[in-house]
């Protein structure tokens, strides 16, 4: 596709400047070693890959999820949305959840989606973890707001945490806004954010190499199977 | 009274089944099971469904009128038999009582219940109206609650520690990844749900002590068995098994009300009558079933049928003794905490199991060698309604 750069530049939101998430890993309940690292805009092809055959589980809100994730990553990938980030977990190379979300500004962050293309082992929770650690220990941010379009995560964000309701209208439109702040994230932080750091060397080697992901059937299995894992 | 045997099993696999029905998941199991008997022009003449609750989830009450319709066994007689968790055990026993009395011949008895339905908090709050209405449910208590509660006294008392719970978890999550019919088709790893740090999300408190690999899954699903007198059985092409003991007891309502809330005095009274019914010793048995709901619940009732006696079970399953291959194999299907717990369904599935295990059906990798006699234990309540069977291999 030609690119009319002086058009892009126009075109082209500004960004915040982001320090990068540092990868960790954690062991999960079947005994795998997830690793949880930041994408960068060439991964996103890849990941895409992973959640086009989500589009089409309407089971637990997968559909509505994985086309906004859809649309956020294609829009960052095309640069059409401002200081947005990718967080995603690996298990031995394999994509198993996607998580995103942005800058509103320098002090509130923008959580946008929730993706786990493995059920089961709390991959999700293990992601929204990590998005929240992002903007609050490492963006330096003071809070950022949230909202759920799925029951399970309504349980996982609103009730576990549990976060702040308020008014404020949220970018994904929906619901009104709940807020982690600063101190519910802390107070939270002991029993919900996990993670080791180094990650060691021969595994995050083996999740750099390749983003690898399932064919579109196992991914659907693994989703809406009829075994409900 | 008649001897009464089984001659066909059916079970559909446990899980979230959104796209079947209650009714369809009844259907499914009984023709599988009216296959494996493989009945011939025989009719089937009353039909008996365990289901805990259609009316509350479902909306729908006489199951079992519908199910026959549904499966075209005009004008077998048809009755629901509720009996909260043990609603499967209680369904067989009223199965086995129509025959043995000699009033019906061929008697199909399904358990069933389709919990994904609602949310998880429903389905909590559903299992909890089997709670006193007065003077337990009103005051939050739910059965993980009571279980949580139990476990505690139970550390207390007989010195039960997480290292037993967590042993009886690995075990039965290990042998349901195994069987294709269970919900959780996943081994669990020490160091992810214990060991690590992580394990604080991975495995998280759901009813202190209890963890949430502590607890069974909510799950869909359904089990079936034909009954026969045993006469008529050795006639048919399957190998009969033989109801060889019954046993069910009640205990009071609420746990406060228990002299000492770690007896589980229905448990013990019920495999106490199935085993004088089928003339057999605990240490006869072969293979057994146990409700495992929690994991305390396996080592508690390992205890109470008398299987190792009061304060050796959690040692028990710990060191072995409880696995495939050890001393008493205990839950070889994965048990409730991994085939899952669709309430009605559990205590048919049991015997279910246990059939397959005493006609040495299984792969090698969960068939019991030589497997002749096996015990099921289908828990009620927080053990006020216990049904227990003993089931005996009829050699060919």
């Amino acid at each position: 596709m030609p690119v009319d750069m002086e058009l892009e530049a126009v075109l082209r939101p500004t960004q915040y400047p982001m320090v990068p998430y540092p990868p960790k890993f954690i062991t999960l309940a079947n005994g795998k070693k997830m690793v949880i690292r930041q994408a960068v805009r060439e991964d996103v092809p890849a990941i895409l890959k992973s959640v086009h055959p989500c589009l089409f589980i309407e089971r637990d809100y997968y559909d509505i999820v994985s086309a906004r994730l859809y649309g956020e990553l294609l829009a960052w990938y095309r640069y059409r949305v401002k200081s947005e980030y990718c967080l995603m977990g690996q298990v031995d190379g394999y994509l198993v959840g996607v998580v995103n979300g942005r800058l509103e500004n320098e002090k509130v962050g923008m959580s946008y989606h929730t993706l786990a293309i493995d059920r089961g082992l709390r991959i999700g929770s293990h992601l929204f973890a990590a998005k929240m650690e992002y903007h609050l220990d490492y963006l330096g941010q003071e809070e950022v707001l949230i909202v759920a379009e799925s029951p399970i995560g309504f349980r996982r964000w609103m009730i576990e945490y549990p976060l702040e309701k308020t008014t404020i209208p949220h970018e994904l439109g929906g619901g009104d806004s709940y807020r982690l702040t600063r101190a519910i994230y802390l107070a939270a932080k002991p029993r919900l954010v996990v993670g080791d750091r180094p990650v060691p060397q021969d595994l995050l080697d083996e999740a750099e190499k390749e983003i690898k992901f399932a064919d579109d059937d196992t991914i659907r299995e693994r989703i809406a199977g009829l075994k409900g894992r | 009274m008649r001897d009464v045997a089984i001659i066909g099993v059916g079970m559909i696999p446990f899980g979230r089944r959104d796209e079947d029905s209650l009714m369809d998941m009844l259907a499914y199991a009984s023709l599988k099971a009216l296959d494996d008997a493989g009945l011939g022009d025989k009719g089937v003449n009353a039909v008996y469904v365990g289901n805990m609750g259609a009316g509350i989830l479902q909306h729908q009450t006489s199951i079992a009128s519908s199910l026959v319709d549904r499966l075209s066994l005009l004008p077998a007689a048809a009755d629901v038999v509720e009996n909260g968790p043990a609603s499967g055990g209680s369904a067989v026993k009223n199965g086995l009582l129509a025959v043995a009395s000699g009033y019906y011949d061929i008697v199909l008895v399904v358990g069933g219940e389709k919990m994904r339905e609602v949310t998880g908090w429903r389905a909590t709050d559903f299992v909890a109206t089997m709670a006193h209405p007065q003077v337990e449910y009103p005051y939050g208590i739910t059965l993980p609650g009571m279980g949580g509660m139990f476990t505690r006294l139970y550390m207390e008392k007989y010195g039960v520690t997480r290292e037993h719970l967590l042993a009886v978890s690995l075990k039965n999550q290990e042998m349901g990844a195994l069987n294709p019919y269970a919900h959780v088709e996943m081994t669990l790893d020490r160091e992810g749900i214990f060991d690590s740090p992580h394990a604080v999300v991975n495995n998280p408190i759901a009813a202190d002590p209890l963890h949430l690999y502590d607890l069974c899954p909510v799950s869909d699903g359904a089990a079936a068995l034909v009954l026969c007198p045993l006469e008529m059985a050795k006639k048919m092409a399957k190998l009969p098994v033989l109801i060889a003991g019954f046993g069910q007891a009640t205990d009071t309502h609420t746990l406060q009300e228990r002299e000492d809330p770690t007896e589980l005095k229905a448990v013990t009274l019920a495999a106490r009558q199935a085993f004088e019914m089928a003339k057999l010793k605990p240490a006869d048995i072969d293979v057994a079933e146990l409700h495992d709901a929690f994991t305390i619940l396996e080592i508690a009732n390992s205890e109470h049928v008398g299987f190792f006696k009061k304060g050796e079970g959690g040692k028990a399953a710990l060191t072995g003794k409880t696995r495939f291959g050890g001393q008493i194999p205990i839950n070889v299907s994965g048990g409730l905490k991994a085939r899952g717990h669709p309430v009605g369904a559990t205590g048919v599935a049991q015997i279910v199991d246990i059939v397959w295990q005493l006609r040495h059906e299984l792969p090698k990798n969960r068939q019991v060698k030589n497997a002749r006699h096996g015990l099921t234990v289908n828990f009620g309540g927080f053990g006020n309604n216990v049904t227990a069977f003993v089931l005996k291999r009829v050699e060919p």
